[in-house]
């Protein structure tokens, strides 16, 4: 039997009607096969005229309601639940889009009223065959997954666990802290980064609900928003943290020194090591790939003298099983590799040195304690030049973009500099300074007039050393006059890049990068913290450069975002999915080959889709030779006919 | 005669870039010729050949597949497919006696109204010149 269809043309004041007859729109088409009533009003979203909609459903016992208006994007839901309270299904209710796609590009009217007739009729034919659909309802795991222990995945963790819910968070260090960790001071107020970031670390540490994995890796996500399964891989540490005592006898007696990555290889670590004192967990790690071995013959030194008997050499990798319904995303940055950056000698003279080493050096905790000193010659430097942009915005040579913190992070560090080194002089080389946050452009402001810090505008060619002096080639394109620098310590800015496990990651959890390897946001400005798969969010620099304010902030937001599915009994999921007609499908597999989801399996010679994973896309359709597969109201067929019609053709 | 001729275009649209694209140019008021009947579909990845030959023998002049850019996808990588299956498709063409100029792939993301006006204004000005498809059409 055939549907009765009842099509509502709108006229959006004059948005449509100036250019649309939308008289001869509702005639034409209540001539049209299929169509029972056509009719035309001045606003049909108003109330009047969705109430015109759901009268007539109901007088003329509709089975269908086409829509002509604006785009789907706006009044598509508004439709459907009017449909819907006349007693029809959501997915008898379609829209045709005669504004944007139409009339507001048109100004001929009689072609455009012509085109609006055919674009009707086409929505009128693919809603004939459009099936009632009910959303699939899924059940939810209430627990979430954070990857990285920074400060983004730390304030996630614990907006999270505040509420309630069970967080599981992975870092792959041996303790959390992220790169906040390793700071001094924060700009724009110069607070202590470690004193305002360890009572977060220990209230993640004595969490009830926060289970911590550290020195582990996620390896493998399966399944779909709401219920992931997660393996994580927990790397051996060969010391048992609950029988160790922090007495520090291994350290001492360790016979192997190997750079400390905490100090970005400012100084020495032993081969069984603590990162750094507030560490959490607060526990020992052996570093198997430098330590020679428990075998006497070897050394086992460390052994020997562990009181507790904490050290255990039989520990083994494990991989341990979780279940969660969301998964943020937390993994932050790394530095832009030194070997991009000769010309500034980075890597080949001991004092040039980075942004995060030159932090350590700051840190009172840091290798100089404080001290501002030459690694070279442990001598004050009395000349300084910062280079700003160091790998970033050089879409010649290194990153186009722009780090978004080394403006901030290098006018305190030029500023710190002053306050240790009085007598000292510090030069910025810039492009421009990009100051937009609370206070920040204050800041800058108060670092060149209070501190006497040079600015200088333009960009540095070389670096190199001439009788124990850093000589800095550059250009100060205001004045317009090369400059050159004896200078004894010369510190880069360099660009963040995503963090060198990034894309392994986005692989394994089938979430999106952007060309630089950020990870990618659903949309840049209303879904700023989703990734483009369902129930995977993002926190941090994981996403693009940030300060410290913005990655709370960001991280806030995600928390949030979990909440938002994990407060509900159950998930609802598009029904619009792939269905298999099984006496065409030869089982092939192409399709389960095409597909981005994973969403297709061969069960008994025959593609099965998983409908909570399917998204609807339809490669998969477009990929079978016998028409086998085809997305739920948008078959092959009733694309056929939308042509046929949208063609002036034969119906 | 040929170059009054208006030739029939169907665009398959994507939802989430070209067809949110052609929305934009509706909403910025970017005219372009109305010779274009759009149909949104999921994906440019879900564009069967099929359609495109069906839309031929149906009588239409020109078609356009217009998805988002690469590496864009809505879907991760549906376009890559649609690309390659498009560009399959193209060199085909002649071999069943059609210009392959009647059929264009592009690359519109919900941004770009401007670039979606002209790539209709451009490909009603290429089709003019060739004329009415009959090749592929079906007499009824």
């Amino acid at each position: 039997m055939r549907k009765k269809i009842g099509v509502f043309v709108c006229h959006c004041g004059i948005n449509i009607a100036g250019t649309v007859d939308v008289k001869r729109v509702a005639h034409e088409l209540s001539e049209f096969p299929g169509v029972s009533y056509a009719v035309d009003y001045v606003y049909m979203c108003s109330d009047p005229g969705q109430n015109l909609i759901i009268e007539t459903i109901r007088d003329k016992k509709l089975d269908g309601v086409v829509v002509a208006c604006c785009s789907p994007n706006l009044h598509e839901s508004t439709f459907r639940r009017a449909a819907q309270s006349a007693g029809l299904n959501a997915f008898e209710c379609e829209i045709a889009n005669i504004r944007e796609q139409c009339s507001w590009v048109h100004k001929e009217k009689e072609k455009a009223t012509d085109k609006a007739i055919k674009i009707t009729r086409g929505i009128v034919e693919k809603l004939r065959w459009n099936e009632p659909l009910q959303p699939i309802k899924v059940p939810v795991t209430k627990r979430a997954l954070i990857i990285g222990g920074g400060i983004a995945g730390i304030q996630a963790a614990l907006d999270l666990a505040n509420s309630d819910i069970e967080v599981v968070l992975v870092e792959r260090n041996p303790s959390i802290g992220g790169h906040m960790i390793q700071l001094s001071e924060t700009f724009p107020t110069l607070d202590c980064s470690q004193c305002i970031l360890t009572p977060k670390m220990v209230e993640v540490s004595k969490h009830p609900k926060i289970k911590l994995y550290t020195y582990s890796e996620v390896q493998e996500v399966s399944g779909y928003v709401g219920n992931f399964q997660v393996k994580i891989l927990k790397k051996p540490r060969y010391v048992d943290p609950d029988k160790c005592t922090l007495c520090d006898e291994c350290t001492q007696i360790c016979p192997v020194v190997v750079p400390n990555e905490f100090d970005l290889g400012l100084t020495g670590r032993k081969a069984i090591y603590i990162p750094f004192p507030q560490a959490i967990p607060a526990t020992y790690t052996l570093d198997i790939e430098a330590c020679p071995g428990i075998l006497p013959i070897a050394c086992g030194k460390c052994w020997d003298v562990c009181e507790p008997h904490a050290i255990n050499f039989d520990m083994k990798p494990e991989v341990v099983e979780e279940k969660v319904g969301t998964i943020v995303v937390a993994t932050g940055y790394d530095l832009y590799d030194k070997k991009y950056m000769a010309e500034y000698g980075y890597g080949k003279y001991p004092d040039v040195l980075d942004g995060l080493q030159f932090e350590r050096l700051l840190s009172a905790s840091g290798p100089t304690r404080g001290k501002i000193l030459r690694p070279s010659d442990h001598k004050e430097p009395k000349e300084i030049v910062f280079i700003q942009c160091a790998g970033s915005r050089d879409p010649e040579l290194h990153n186009k973009y722009c780090s978004k913190i080394c403006c901030m992070y290098t006018a305190k560090h030029a500023k710190l500099y002053k306050h240790h080194v009085p007598d000292g002089q510090a030069y910025v080389f810039y492009i421009d300074i990009r100051a937009g946050g609370k206070g920040y452009e204050e800041f800058v402001t108060r670092t060149m007039e209070d501190e006497g810090v040079l600015y200088l505008r333009g960009k540095v060619s070389k670096v190199f050393e001439e009788n124990g002096k850093l000589v800095v080639w550059g250009v100060d394109t205001l004045a317009g006059q090369d400059i050159e620098i004896r200078a004894d310590m010369v510190v880069l800015a360099m660009a963040i890049r995503p963090s060198s496990g990034a894309e392994k990651l986005a692989k394994i959890l089938k979430a999106a990068q952007d060309t630089d390897g950020f990870f990618a946001e659903a949309h840049p400005k209303l879904r700023p913290v989703e990734s483009l798969t369902a129930g995977i969010f993002l926190a941090g620099v994981a996403q693009a450069p940030k300060d410290i304010p913005d990655t709370v902030a960001q991280a806030g937001g995600a928390a949030i975002k979990v909440m938002s599915i994990l407060s509900q009994p159950e998930l609802l999921h598009s029904p619009l999915v792939a269905q298999v007609n099984e006496p065409l499908c030869t089982g092939c597999g192409m399709c389960i080959e095409v597909c981005p989801f994973t969403a297709l399996t061969l069960k008994e010679g025959k593609a099965e889709v998983n409908e909570v994973l399917c998204e609807g896309c339809g490669t998969c359709a477009a990929t079978c030779l016998r028409s086998a597969i085809e997305v739920r109201n948008l078959t092959h067929l009733q694309v056929h006919d939308m042509l046929s019609v949208c063609l002036g053709g034969l119906k | 005669m040929n170059s009054e001729h208006e030739p029939r275009i169907v665009a398959f649209l994507c939802k989430w870039c070209s067809s949110a694209g052609s929305d934009m140019a509706g909403v910025s008021r970017l005219e372009y010729p109305p010779n274009v009947i759009p149909i949104t579909v999921m994906c440019s990845g879900s564009v069967s050949p099929l359609y495109i030959l069906s839309a031929f023998n149906l009588g239409a002049d020109g078609v356009l597949v217009s998805g988002c850019h690469p590496g864009d996808c809505h879907y991760i990588k549906g376009n890559m497919y649609a690309r390659r299956r498009m560009a399959l498709l193209k060199e085909l063409l002649p071999y069943i006696g059609l210009e392959p100029e009647r059929f264009q792939m592009s690359w519109v993301s919900a941004a770009e109204g401007l670039k979606f006006t002209q790539i209709i204004k451009e490909f009603v000005e290429q089709l003019k010149p060739l004329g009415p498809q009959t090749q592929l059409r079906r007499y009824l």
